[in-house]
């Protein structure tokens, strides 16, 4: 340590105090919060059904191969199981969001593409039944030819071009032309609770699903196409969810799919609960990418060219992967005013497991590259990074890369202003910082945008509603299936039509996320929740208001309880003058963006190349605030997901299979870890949302990790490109020495840096039997394993 | 084998394997399912409770090791229908967000409390440093012990 430390003080903050950093609290207690807090809140493990069996994944361990045929053992009586595969599918094998290339199950003869896909599925009525069964059970496969390296890939599963102006004479403008090339790896979302799924038979001849997942309805179709359902013979039930930041958007509907194909085949409820080592293996995780960037400034710091090539890694299938991609395109450039600007971008295919989305979706990654590019461009000019993005920043009627004039709601200098000033940035950028040699310290900040909601025209395709209902016993009640997962959903819903309806929270019931009974408001995700359907229950409660107070003559408060059963359904509208062209990729992208600006301070060990990350602060505009205990609680979570992305959480990859695949070897910050994380709330709100919100989830963890690498440079003199900024990236930068091999790259078989491969062989952390285990439970063995799962 | 211990102050006898994880027989035997599996190996701590007032990872207590002792899970923090000081505190502050590490946060954080330590944010970060928590960055989750720390001394 480089200063003595002061003797530790109490930290006592009353929730009831003003303190910097904190808003006024007028928040009410979260709606479910007594339950969780008092372990009654059911999340889908917690459930009995009585007489469930238990289903598991039989998955292939070949990055790429010709399935040709799963072989059962006749030392095992294949009566005590249900066996399924893709014949079995009484509907198309298909789950899909945008491209139908993903199957639910490789058909025999088919092709595998990934290390961890999906080929089978086993039930038993108990645990040990089905470990026995999956022991007798092996894959026939004929390897391909494998490819690791998206830049060496040649399948493409989306790209698109941006810009406005002219690159080629802004650079003739350009003093100095700055060039770089950053990449990012994986990243796993490492919700606490794993991915769950209940598949329960139904009278109907449909299958009900309770589930962990952030989209009912995105489910409910996939049920309805791989099983032939109706509409209501496919039903949707989410439980308590322990987590999502994006990992429960996209794959519980392959879960759910395998869950209701065994409940079919064996007519009783199936639980498909993964453990953690099955959930790091096959789900989805935050895209590798390269981000190649040119961008030309005058000498006295005028941005004058931009052009930035952004590769993306989608892994084995389409999944989300255009659209992480486009709004990676979208926020390439950062929040910052250029006439010049070209972007191209595209996502090609690798055998590794499909990547899919994660809190940021895309623009975490280009917008780490974009403010590594700033703050380069600042010290290359011998200008204050505060000052040079003073003069950058967008203010209200700038125009965006795709021509979006920005007229309203634009905070990015306010949260750049309020970031700074708490810490003092430019005092103490102008005192030297600590080093003695062994620990070295410095300062680092950072600013982002994000696009509030659907990128383009995607609210309009979504056309969501939202429900309000006054049920005949009296009680008003809110019916979305908008998922609450942590995030705040069933307590700011209540918040808002309280409020617009003139009652207390306390009289506004929100109804349970089942596709039998709610409508379709959308999935959560996108940070949407609050401002579009938070908006259109709003609209739902103004008119319900009016048509109550119409017909008893009294104010809705005092009078409703007498109307008797009423229902408003509120279909979302285009919010007006917001436009954007889908086939030439010009207007308004986003009908808003969020701001958010971090301040990191860190220690390095120069010994050791460990970052200790010391404070930070993050100032976001997310327009008007609702909830603010809640809404610091996302600016917090998402501000310590960024350090973590920024600092320690790396997925390496061999032969296509994620190898650090445990809790033990993907690291994520403890509190140890963490800094003492401040918010500062900004709201410059967006007239389009009746209340004025624009979403917080994302826009936090878009900023911090350039501030971190920003401060790691402050303290130590050296840029680390490439995410995360590991002490042996840190060693190798401060040394001299050959760095690490670049992120999100598979190595080869052998462990070497050959990015593809032509055979296969093993390898993994710890190496399963390929042969015969296909995807083992990695808990610790338990002889008494029959009692396990005992009900 | 049969074992005796004492579950949230109620004397238990179960017929149950020795090597059976304790985990296992709260959750299912006893139907306490408000302790939690994050991982199954001792790295997330969603499964803490207090054996004899210390924090112990669940998953790893096979359940002939706690015959004879006092076992506290979730379920066993409130009084009746009212919320603990601890549990009162999480909900003020915004300690609790998806919920899932919250039963296991709120056991480390009635060790903490039990230990009369000063509340300082190096001690409560210590406390709680084998509970991952991946939705509120901490903060609030300091606040509300230390926020109840305060009020027990009060």
């Amino acid at each position: 340590m480089t200063q003595t430390a002061p003797p530790p003080t109490p930290v006592v903050v009353p929730p009831s105090a003003t303190v910097p950093g904190r808003a006024v609290p007028t928040s009410p207690p979260r709606r479910e919060g007594p339950a969780k807090l008092t372990g009654q809140a059911k999340y889908a493990d917690d459930l009995v059904f009585p007489g469930a069996w238990y289903g598991a994944t039989i998955r292939s361990t070949e990055p790429h191969a010709r399935l040709l045929g799963i072989d059962l053992d006749d030392a095992f009586d294949w009566k005590r199981v249900v066996v399924v595969i893709a014949e079995d599918i009484p509907g198309e094998n298909v789950v899909s969001l945008i491209d139908d290339d993903q199957p639910a199950l490789v058909a025999i003869g088919g092709e595998i593409r990934h290390q961890a896909e999906p080929l089978a599925l086993l039930a038993a009525p108990d645990p040990a039944t089905l470990r026995e069964a999956r022991r007798h059970i092996s894959v026939r496969s004929e390897p391909l030819p494998a490819v690791f390296d998206p830049l060496e890939a040649t399948q493409e599963f989306a790209h698109f071009s941006v810009g406005r102006g002219d690159a080629e004479a802004g650079f003739a403008q350009a003093d100095v032309v700055i060039t770089g090339e950053y990449r990012v790896g994986h990243q796993e979302q490492l919700y606490i609770e794993n991915q769950a799924m209940i598949g329960v038979p139904r009278d109907d001849g449909g299958i009900t699903v309770h589930g962990s997942l952030q989209c009912p309805y995105y489910i409910h179709k996939a049920l309805k196409r791989a099983l032939s359902l109706t509409d209501a013979q496919a039903v949707v039930v989410q439980c308590e969810t322990g987590g999502g930041f994006g990992g429960k958007e996209e794959y519980p509907s392959m879960i759910a799919v395998h869950a209701a194909l065994l409940a079919r085949k064996c007519g009783k409820p199936v639980r498909m609960i993964y453990d953690r080592h099955e959930d790091l293996s096959a789900t989805t995780k935050r895209h590798p990418a390269i981000m190649r960037h040119r961008t030309g400034v005058t000498r006295d710091g005028q941005l004058v060219a931009q052009e930035i090539e952004v590769i993306m890694d989608g892994g084995a299938y389409c999944t989300l992967t255009p659209v992480v991609l486009s709004r990676g395109v979208l926020h390439a450039a950062g929040p910052y005013r250029c006439d010049n600007v070209r972007i191209t971008g595209r996502a090609m295919a690798t055998n590794t497991p499909p990547n899919g989305a994660f809190r940021g979706f895309g623009a975490p990654q280009t917008e780490f590259a974009a403010e590594m590019q700033v703050n380069r461009i600042a010290e290359a000019l011998d200008i204050s990074p505060l000052e040079l993005r003073r003069r950058w920043v967008y203010r209200e009627g700038d125009v965006t890369p795709t021509g979006q004039v920005l007229r309203e709601s634009v905070g990015g200098i306010d949260v750049l202003e309020a970031a700074a000033a708490d810490v003092g940035f430019e005092q103490a950028l102008s005192r030297p910082r600590p080093n003695d040699g062994r620990v070295a310290s410095g300062i680092g900040l950072a600013l982002a945008w994000h696009g509030a909601g659907f990128t383009g025209s995607g609210e309009v395709h979504l056309a969501s509603v939202a429900s309000l209902e006054l049920t005949d016993d009296g009680r008003i009640r809110i019916l979305t299936a908008s998922t609450e997962m942590g995030q705040g959903t069933k307590t700011i819903f209540p918040q808002l039509v309280a409020d617009a309806l003139g009652v207390e929270y306390d009289e506004v019931d929100i109804a349970p996320q089942d596709t039998s009974f709610v409508p379709d408001s959308g999935p959560t995700v996108a940070s949407r929740t609050a401002m579009v359907v938070g908006g259109l229950l709003i609209r739902a409660a103004q008119r319900l208001r009016s048509q109550v107070e119409e017909r008893t003559g009294r104010p809705f408060a005092s009078s409703y309880r007498e109307v008797g059963a009423m229902r408003v359904d509120e279909r979302f509208e285009p919010y007006p003058g917001v436009a954007f062209d889908d086939e030439t990729y010009t207007g308004d992208a986003y009908p808003a963006y969020g701001w958010a600006c971090a301040v990191v301070q860190v220690d390095v060990d120069l010994d050791t190349g460990e970052v200790a990350v010391r404070d930070c602060v993050s100032a976001d505009d997310v327009g008007r605030v609702i909830h603010p205990i809640l809404a610091e609680g996302q600016v917090e979570g998402g501000t310590l997901q960024a350090i973590g992305y920024a600092t320690i959480e790396e997925i390496k990859l061999r032969d296509g299979r994620y190898l650090n695949d445990r809790l033990a070897t993907y690291l994520i910050p403890t509190a140890l870890d963490a800094p003492r994380i401040r918010s500062i709330l900004v709201e410059k709100p967006f007239s389009g949302s009746p209340h004025g919100a624009k979403g917080v989830g994302e826009l936090p963890m878009d900023v911090a990790a350039p501030a971190v690498v920003a401060a790691i440079h402050d303290a130590t003199g050296v840029w680390i490109h490439d995410l995360p900024a590991t002490p042996e990236r840190i060693l190798a930068a401060l040394a001299g020495t050959q760095p690490p091999p670049p992120p999100g790259i598979s190595a080869g078989p052998d462990g070497g840096s050959v990015a593809n491969r032509a055979l296969p062989t093993e390898g993994s952390d710890p190496a399963p039997d390929a042969r015969t285990d296909p995807q083992p439970f990695r808990a610790p063995t338990d002889p008494d394993e029959d009692w396990k799962h005992r009900r | 084998m049969s074992i005796r211990l004492r579950v949230n102050g109620d004397a238990v006898e179960l017929e149950v394997p020795g090597m059976r994880r304790l985990l296992d027989v709260l959750r299912e035997d006893l139907g306490l399912t408000g302790t939690k599996e994050g991982c199954g190996e001792g790295e997330c701590g969603a499964c803490s409770v207090l054996l004899d007032g210390a924090v112990v990872d669940s998953c790893l207590v096979p359940v002939c090791q706690v015959a004879g002792s006092d076992v506290l899970t979730v379920e066993g923090l409130a009084h009746e229908d009212r919320l603990n000081v601890l549990q009162a505190a999480f909900l003020e502050t915004g300690g609790a967000q998806c919920g899932i590490c919250t039963p296991g946060m709120l056991m480390a954080g009635e060790a903490f409390l039990a230990s009369g330590a000063r509340p300082t944010d190096e001690g409560i970060r210590e406390a709680i440093a084998g509970n991952l928590c991946r939705c509120t960055g901490y903060t609030k989750i300091i606040d509300a012990i230390a926020l109840a720390a305060q009020r027990l001394e009060a």
